[in-house]
């Protein structure tokens, strides 16, 4: 009896996950290409050259490589701090590190707005300036920024905290300054943690969606990100056109997640031939 | 004095890691810090290092305070417990990391990265990553990348401990014969006597923060200054009551007899002095792979002995006689070793090192 059991069960929960695969992630994306490519090759072109997509989707990367570049610096320096020197309220910075994602996007998207909107003391000041932060490019920005900030940051911490410091120590004695440590000593510890961190980063900036839209104001062509305008479409009723762009984050979301695990395939590779 | 300790005191939170260090050392001299973990042995190490800064207090090496000396400018070789060789960096890599850093050239840098190697006896080795390497070869590693900069001081933190038994003996002879070579001070740090009495010239015992006595391995053996010493460099037990042992007045102190000090007669095995051995009860018996190893109570008293395996079998519950010859006495501020004086022949403790 034993082993007819232990070989249903595997089959039926195989079963079961297969089925849940292919109604929950499988069969959507089936629909998204079914209709994006249903009315033929040149409607999918039209819609997806269409100068509308064509700036949200300038406006994406852009909040994306912002996400990307500005997550990785303040990620490693944030995880550096945290994990090789010991301050007052280092458990409270720790905590801040996670709380975006904790709070909803469209609650930090609120933020944004209150922070730098009309109704916020910085107004004046920002408009006196000329600058214009909500309903424009660097509030979409920032509150990318906002959203991805904890993956880098989260990822880098736990690996230096399971490898420790003192390889950075032996590198101190022997007189290495910081930079050079954290050249030849840190980064080869953390290269594809961050690596991984930031495609994941970049893969949450492109799809971001509730916080993005409540600062961007909705402007076509100038603060629709490619999320915003897809839904723009949809409630037009232009579903090719609607399901064509959708292609477009779907190709991206593919790529990031082969490139995904590629990392993470020669990572393990690579601690194998490291630590022991 | 090539390095000196003056009143460090050191706490993290709650607990006190060192309370009014003091102690120095001679050029030249490989010296161990000894005590149970937990005693303040490796924190006394990393002060030294410029890894921890003392609360108060000074260190001064050559003469010269260096508290406020960053780490990279002391001129410290360190070795690690775990090694922390650089994981993703070769042999040659990382015995030449110290020399790199101080910017030395190129054909530089190779000499002395392969007298080393040669040194070590890992040639050929150099390509390899630390990942590759045994224990045993990962410790000279970075013993190798320790001395590259040719450093005034050497550091080592429970060298011997992540290495198996066997590798363990070899090593500790190849360290000493390698530091005796080299010439350089050194300290290093361990909670196993045995090690510390094989490969030191002197011995700082610690224990709960404190140093308990500074000396040569044998001096600590033959005269320790405190209970803690005599249980720690070789064996022994305490006496509370010496007094109403045969041969013996108490002088209002607290004693230790070491199982040394004891000689036991067996089961109607003929015992030399009758009106001076003691009788008792042999209470447990242990192998200790060239002896036996005798725990007895006479009038109340636990000590532990030793029993030679050429004397006659001995059970647990046997009457024994001893004759007991000499024991430690805890004065205020001293210790003295008192003989019995019921037996004739009084000389002293005869060492023929």
């Amino acid at each position: 009896m034993d082993s007819d059991v232990s070989k249903w069960v595997p089959r039926l929960l195989i079963a079961a996950s297969a089925l849940f695969i292919a109604v929950m992630l499988v069969l959507p994306l089936m629909v998204i290409l079914a209709e994006a490519f249903g009315a033929g090759w040149k409607l999918y072109w039209r819609a997806v050259s269409d100068t509308y997509a064509m700036r949200a989707a300038r406006l994406t990367l852009t909040a994306t490589v912002a996400a990307v570049i500005f997550n990785t610096v303040f990620g490693i320096a944030a995880a550096w701090v945290v994990t090789r020197f010991s301050f007052r309220g280092k458990s409270f910075l720790v905590t801040l590190i996670d709380l975006p994602f904790a709070v909803s996007p469209v609650i930090a998207g609120l933020v944004f707005v209150l922070t730098f909107g009309r109704l916020s003391y910085l107004h004046p000041f920002l408009s006196a300036h000329d600058i214009k932060v909500v309903f424009a490019t660097p509030g979409i920005i920032l509150v990318t920024l906002f959203v991805t900030f904890p993956f880098v940051a989260r990822e880098v911490i736990s690996v230096l905290e399971a490898r420790g410091s003192d390889e950075e120590h032996a590198a101190a004695l022997m007189g290495a300054g910081l930079f050079t440590i954290f050249r030849r000593v840190t980064f080869p510890h953390i290269r594809w943690a961050l690596l991984y961190s930031v495609i994941l980063c970049a893969a949450r900036a492109m799809g971001e969606f509730g916080a993005v839209s409540v600062v961007s104001g909705h402007l076509r062509g100038k603060t629709n990100s490619l999320p915003l305008h897809v839904e723009i479409l949809y409630n037009e009723y232009q579903f090719t056109a609607a399901f064509a762009v959708s292609s477009l984050l779907v190709a991206a979301a593919i790529i990031i997640l082969v490139a995904r695990n590629i990392v993470e395939f020669i990572a393990k590779k690579e601690d194998e031939g490291h630590v022991r | 004095m090539y390095v000196e300790l003056g009143n460090i005191n050191k706490t993290f939170g709650n607990f006190q890691a060192s309370r009014d260090v003091s102690f120095s050392i001679d050029r030249g001299v490989l010296a161990a810090l000894l005590g149970p973990s937990g005693s303040g042995k490796t924190t006394i190490l990393r002060m030294i290092a410029g890894l921890e800064t003392p609360d108060s207090g000074d260190i001064f090496i050559e003469g010269v305070r260096v508290n406020d000396v960053v780490p990279g400018k002391r001129e410290i070789g360190f070795v690690f417990q775990n090694y922390a060789l650089f994981r993703y960096m070769t042999v040659f890599d990382n015995i030449a990391f110290g020399l790199v850093v101080q910017k030395k050239r190129p054909t530089v840098i190779r000499e002395r990265v392969e007298e080393l190697l040669q040194l070590i006896g890992l040639e050929g080795m150099e390509k390899r990553y630390p990942a590759q390497l045994s224990g045993g070869q990962k410790q000279r590693v970075a013993f190798a990348r320790a001395l590259a900069p040719r450093p005034r001081l050497l550091l080592l933190d429970e060298p011997f401990a992540a290495i198996d038994a066997k590798v363990r003996r070899e090593l500790r002879a190849w360290l000493r014969g390698m530091i005796t070579r080299v010439g350089i001070t050194s300290i290093f740090v361990t909670h196993d006597q045995d090690e510390a009495i094989e490969v030191a010239d002197d011995i700082i015992v610690t224990n709960c923060g404190r140093v308990e006595q500074k000396g040569a391995p044998l001096d600590l053996y033959r005269s320790p200054a405190t209970p803690f010493v005599a249980g720690f460099i070789g064996d022994s037990v305490p006496v509370a009551d010496f007094g109403t042992l045969k041969g013996f007045e108490n002088v209002s102190a607290s004693g230790a007899i070491r199982p040394e000090f004891i000689q036991v007669f067996g089961p109607g095995e003929p015992a030399q002095y009758e009106s001076t051995v003691e009788e008792a009860r042999v209470e447990n018996i242990a192998f200790r792979g060239d002896a036996l190893r005798v725990e007895l109570t006479c009038k109340d008293i636990p000590l532990v002995a030793r029993y030679s395996l050429e004397q006659k079998p001995l059970a647990v519950g046997d009457t024994v006689r001893l004759l007991i010859y000499r024991l430690y006495a805890f004065e205020e501020g001293r210790t003295r070793l008192l003989y019995n004086n019921r037996l004739e022949e009084q000389q002293g403790y005869s060492f023929s090192i």
